[in-house]
């Protein structure tokens, strides 16, 4: 067992550190290019896509580089390294693996400059949990696709220029899994209607999303027909590594330090009380526990061994975390915690108070906690399904 | 021994459930935005809810604050916008502190609703710390109060106020002061800061810190109360749910982790309940039993709901999200109910205390 890096790792941790002194400048000195100008910089240094083959514009980075630029980007806490987000968390990947040629000619290059936005056609309105299911429905009909049917939940799909869909190609099967196909389609085809849903926190960024006789054509398609499910998988599969989520929440953790160190109860500073120091502990625990699993798993990958679904041990610690330490912070500052963003007496502008409604992007929107659970008690325990 | 309620108390609570059913429905409560429609309080008031706590000889109908609990639970249970906490609180504090004329000025007119009351008692977000009363009291009012519940549509606020060691409370003319209506996350529990310049009360008595201690009690009982009806308004949501959604070909109620998540819910929502109906008889007929009483009920219940608003959205998955399903509502009643009249932290460590450590 080793924590150290070799050398070349620590080399490259020193020149992200180095590019990082001198082109992320502190966010109020940040003009209006700078944006624009950070995209383009990293995109330079081919550290968007980093993980991704060189020949399609991708960085080759090894997978400590890319946990070492993960980590490193979220401890200056630098903004995202692209705007199109599904395309890179997992669009890009599902392409680079089932793609044909042509569509990552197509479809990559757009994907690493920020100019296309992705948003995922996965749920349905009777099909959440049991993604299997899915029941919207893809006809062949000459060189085209027919697709007929209703998603929802799908993020980004009011701006979306793109999404990638899963349908049902086949109705006779034998296990659900089979059928499915997944397609690529444009936004604006004939036959879309999106209609945004707000959520409890007053944002509309989720929608619903209507196929009426939309036409896809065949070179659309991802993967061979019937087998969209494996493609489906690997996309879940490619969602991020949690070492960025992790160096993020130890930035969470100490904000909420500060807000203890600077909150009074009963006449007291709250940091002397024995059971807000408790939870503070048992935050910190949490988060290093998420942090050293993802390197042991990271580990395992390195040594080309097998991981099984080790990782909802970690989306499990950050569902429970999510929720936690925003109430947490609420719950600490009383009436003053509860008040929103313009309130006067709202605590860090409100921040705690807002972020404590936007959970269940994280809890519900990546497979809920009880199905993580039924994922750890039959893949790894081997325990039968109910 | 009878731990039960009358048949006058249960025909009372029936009359509340269909008023809050049929004349203040979920879609009313929606539409509110830190108010109520003056015709619910008009029919609040002619039913005598707001007078039951009040004595008869002012006006009132003399009943307790076991009997007033039928009504808060059952307008918790819809998340009823009317402001019955604070004019119960009002007129508890007037009954409790102030002289004979200061009740008969102001008892009948909380007890018809003519006047309607906001309160303002601690200066401190926690409300837990006397000395976190802030505003000086005297002749004329002059500072702030960042903490007033119920106050955007109350004619009359009851604000605390402080002289050195020597606490008070003064009544104020809701048009005397300045208001800020305060964004919080339950909008059906609004707040305001009120800032006063040189406002002259129109009554102003002492209250002793033991006053103070009872009345944030009271409170605490209160708002016990209404969440064992929103505890179960979000039990029976997510329940009815659990046997229609459909998942891997059957009801999600059938697998334990939606099951068991429903059966723990039961279990805390009977046992806060029987602790808050245990507190609220002691109010009136075992005060010395009160502290006690309300600090377990009031910490049991606070961090019980705030598990059961999480999981009332959680168990219904995306849709429990959005703004449109009634299930995030009371998990942002949970959410002040943890802060209102000082949280489980506080009040488990005072039970502690009180039980002699
Ligand atoms: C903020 C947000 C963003 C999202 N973005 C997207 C997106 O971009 N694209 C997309 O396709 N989808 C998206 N989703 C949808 C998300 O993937 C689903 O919400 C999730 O898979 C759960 O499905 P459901 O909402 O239908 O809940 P259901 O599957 O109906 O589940 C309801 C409850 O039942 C429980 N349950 C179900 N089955 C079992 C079982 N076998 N055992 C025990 N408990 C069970 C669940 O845990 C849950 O608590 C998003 C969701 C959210 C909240």
């Amino acid at each position: 067992m080793d924590f150290d890096f070799t050398q070349e790792e620590q080399a490259f941790r020193a020149e992200v550190r180095d590019f990082l002194a001198e082109n992320l400048p502190p966010p109020a000195e940040r003009g209006r290019g700078f944006m624009s100008e950070w995209l383009q910089k990293v995109r330079d240094k081919r550290w968007v896509g980093f993980s991704w083959p060189e020949e399609y514009g991708g960085g080759a980075g090894s997978l400590t580089e890319q946990a070492i630029l993960k980590e490193e980007m979220a401890l200056a806490r630098a903004p995202a390294l692209g705007t199109s987000f599904m395309g890179l968390a997992w669009v890009g990947p599902g392409i680079i693996q089932y793609g044909t040629d042509e569509q990552k000619q197509r479809f990559i290059p757009d994907i690493l400059d920020s100019k296309v936005n992705w948003c995922t056609g996965y749920s349905e309105p009777n099909h959440g949990s049991d993604l299997a299911a899915i029941q919207t429905k893809a006809e062949r009909v000459g060189d085209h696709y027919v697709v007929n049917g209703q998603k929802i939940w799908t993020t980004g799909a009011p701006w979306a220029d793109w999404i990638i869909l899963l349908t049902r190609t086949e109705f006779e099967v034998e296990r659900k899994h089979d059928g499915i196909t997944c397609l690529l389609v444009p936004m604006d085809t004939p036959g879309i209607e999106v209609r945004p849903i707000e959520n409890m926190a007053g944002d509309s960024n989720f929608a619903e999303v209507f196929f009426t006789d939309v036409q896809v054509p065949v070179e659309n398609r991802l993967g061979e027909e019937g087998k969209g499910w494996a493609v489906t998988i690997s996309a879940l599969a490619n969602e991020r590594s949690s070492i960025g989520e992790v160096t993020q929440m130890f930035a969470k953790l100490e904000s909420l330090k500060n807000l203890v160190r600077t909150t009074t109860r009963q006449g007291r500073p709250a940091s002397d009380d024995p059971s807000v120091r408790r939870r503070i502990g048992e935050f910190e625990a949490k988060i290093a526990a998420m942090k050293y699993n993802g390197l042991r798993y990271l580990t395992k990958q390195l040594r080309g061994e097998p991981l099984s679904s080790e990782t909802s041990v970690n989306k499990l610690h950050r569902a429970s975390l999510e929720i936690e330490m925003d109430d947490f912070a609420v719950e600490l500052t009383g009436l003053a915690g509860v008040q929103l963003p313009g309130g006067d007496e709202a605590v860090d502008g409100g921040r705690w108070a807002r972020s404590s409604l936007g959970w269940p992007g994280v809890v519900i929107g990546g497979g809920t906690p009880n199905i993580q659970r039924n994922i750890i008690a039959e893949r790894i325990l081997g325990l039968p399904k109910d | 021994m009878d731990f039960g309620f009358s048949e006058e108390q249960n025909l009372l609570r029936e009359q509340v459930s269909r008023f809050m059913t049929d004349a203040c429905p979920l879609s009313v409560v929606r539409a509110q935005n830190g108010g109520f429609p003056d015709e619910l309080w008009r029919q609040a008031a002619d039913l005598g809810w707001l007078a039951l706590i009040v004595p008869e000889a002012h006006g009132g109908l003399g009943l307790k604050w076991i009997d007033l609990a039928v009504v808060l639970e059952e307008s918790g249970r819809g998340l009823s916008p009317l402001p019955i906490l604070s004019q119960a609180l009002a007129a508890t504090a007037i009954g409790r502190c102030s002289g004979d004329d200061v009740k008969s000025e102001w008892l009948p007119q909380i007890a018809t609703g003519d006047v309607v009351f906001g309160v303002g008692l601690y200066d401190d977000p926690t409300w837990i710390d006397p000395k976190g009363v802030g505003l000086e009291g005297g002749e004329t009012l002059t500072g702030a109060k960042p903490f007033v519940s119920d106050a955007t549509r109350a004619t009359h606020l009851l604000l605390a106020t402080r002289n050195r060691e020597r606490l008070g409370l003064a009544i104020v003319d809701a048009g005397d002061v300045t208001l800020k209506a305060q964004p919080g996350i339950d909008r059906t529990k609004p707040f305001a800061s009120v800032s006063l310049d040189r406002v002259k009360p129109l009554a102003a008595f002492a209250m002793s810190t033991a006053d103070l201690a009872y009345l944030t009690d009271c409170g605490a009982v209160a708002v016990t109360l209404e969440a064992i009806g929103a505890a179960e308004a979000t039990m029976a949501l997510t329940t009815e749910y659990a046997k229609t959604r459909i998942q891997f070909d059957n009801p999600i109620g059938k697998y334990q982790g939606v099951k068991h998540r429903l059966a723990d819910m039961f279990i805390d929502i009977e046992s806060f309940k029987s602790l808050a109906y245990y507190a609220a008889w002691a109010v009136d007929d075992a005060p010395e039993e009160l502290p006690r009483a309300a600090s377990l009920a009031k910490a049991y219940a606070a961090d019980a709901f705030a598990r059961i608003g999480i999981d009332g959205v959680g168990l219904h998955g995306a849709i429990g999200f959005t703004a449109e399903y009634d299930a995030q509502l009371y998990l942002k009643r949970s959410k002040w109910v943890r802060s209102a009249f000082g949280d489980a932290d506080y009040h488990y460590q005072r039970a502690a205390a009180l039980g002699g450590l």
